[in-house]
């Protein structure tokens, strides 16, 4: 049952992503290209809904599923990792168009090519656990 | 019933996307996919080698649940949701794709350009998706977040490093998109 409810979330989330067109590769293009609104509508609308839940969450102490306190975590301090690490990302990103998420779910879709960008995913996170110590942060 | 078939338009889409966001705080987690890479690394055993990755796995098998549903609904969305009227990109996009020879989507979700079955003979399109790849891996763990982690969850939280990130990720795009994309096809 506890398994279930996250299969019906991500089963939902890839509906809505693949529906929504924020995995297609075109999409990502047409947004960097500033030719289309509609990736950008998707995410701030996206941040509005959340923003205004978080804050709802916070001012009524809103317990979880379980009953206990729902914390979210602040992300961790620092500036290089972010500027730095998102420019890669952001690279990638409009390269191959494709995110995290969206690179298993185009793959559940059927796109066999989309395995290669996962392992190179894998490769390069695996490459930033082996070179961490070394990066600026 | 158009509304199964058309492409969903931005506000239902994001709105969508955020009460997902929410029901995962809801559920007592987070929502981020870019960690699901670090949790596939981690099974491997390679924690032992690599000190990043020796942490407990099995703790974040939630995460793992959700891809495998998000895959799920790929699957469904993309086999029995889709239309030919989908992905109308604009006409200028389509025009600019075309110099670069990527065709026109006609209802798919990727260019067979560059995701077609035939890029498996072409060592050039192999080595792009693969070093895309290792940019989305490498980048997502520097940055520790990517857009679901740091644009969606980490902006929803009034969160100044996640637009670092953000900001990050649309320099990167910008020069993807307009400088190297075009050098590459």
């Amino acid at each position: 049952m506890n398994t279930l409810k996250y299969l019906f979330v991500g089963f939902v989330f890839g509906i809505i992503l693949t529906k929504s067109e924020a995995i297609s590769w075109y999409r990502i293009y047409e947004m960097f290209q500033f030719q289309s609104f509609h990736m950008y509508g998707i995410i701030m609308v996206a941040v509005i809904t959340g923003s205004i839940g978080i804050q709802i969450i916070k001012r009524n102490n809103v317990k979880d599923i379980d009953g206990l306190p729902i914390e979210i975590q602040d992300k961790e301090s620092g500036s290089t990792r972010f500027w730095l690490g998102g420019i890669f990302f952001g690279l990638g990103w409009a390269l191959v168009g494709s995110c995290p998420g969206p690179i298993f779910i185009l793959l559940g879709a059927g796109f066999l090519p989309v395995l290669l960008v996962l392992f190179g995913a894998l490769f390069g996170t695996f490459l930033y656990g082996l070179l961490r110590s070394k990066l600026p942060h | 019933m158009d509304i199964i078939f058309q492409t969903w338009p931005w506000y239902v889409s994001g709105f969508l996307i955020g009460m997902v966001m929410l029901c995962l705080i809801y559920f007592g987690k987070a929502f981020g996919m870019s960690s699901n890479l670090s949790t596939l690394c981690s099974m491997t055993g390679i924690g032992k080698r690599v000190s990043f990755f020796d942490f407990d796995w099995k703790a974040q098998r939630w995460n793992l649940f959700v891809v495998l549903g998000a895959m799920l609904g790929g699957f469904v969305a993309n086999y029995f949701m889709s239309d030919t009227s989908n992905v109308t990109i604009n006409p200028k996009t389509i025009a600019q794709l075309e110099q670069l020879g990527i065709e026109a989507p006609n209802g798919k979700l990727l260019p067979d350009a560059l995701f077609g079955n035939a890029i498996f003979e072409s060592p050039k399109m192999i080595f792009i998706l693969l070093i895309g790849g290792i940019l989305i891996g490498f980048g997502t763990r520097y940055a520790s977040g990517c857009t679901s982690g740091h644009a969606i969850s980490g902006l929803s939280n009034f969160q100044i490093q996640s637009l670092k990130a953000v900001i990050g990720f649309f320099i990167g795009g910008l020069i993807m998109s307009h400088f190297i994309l075009p050098l590459l096809f």
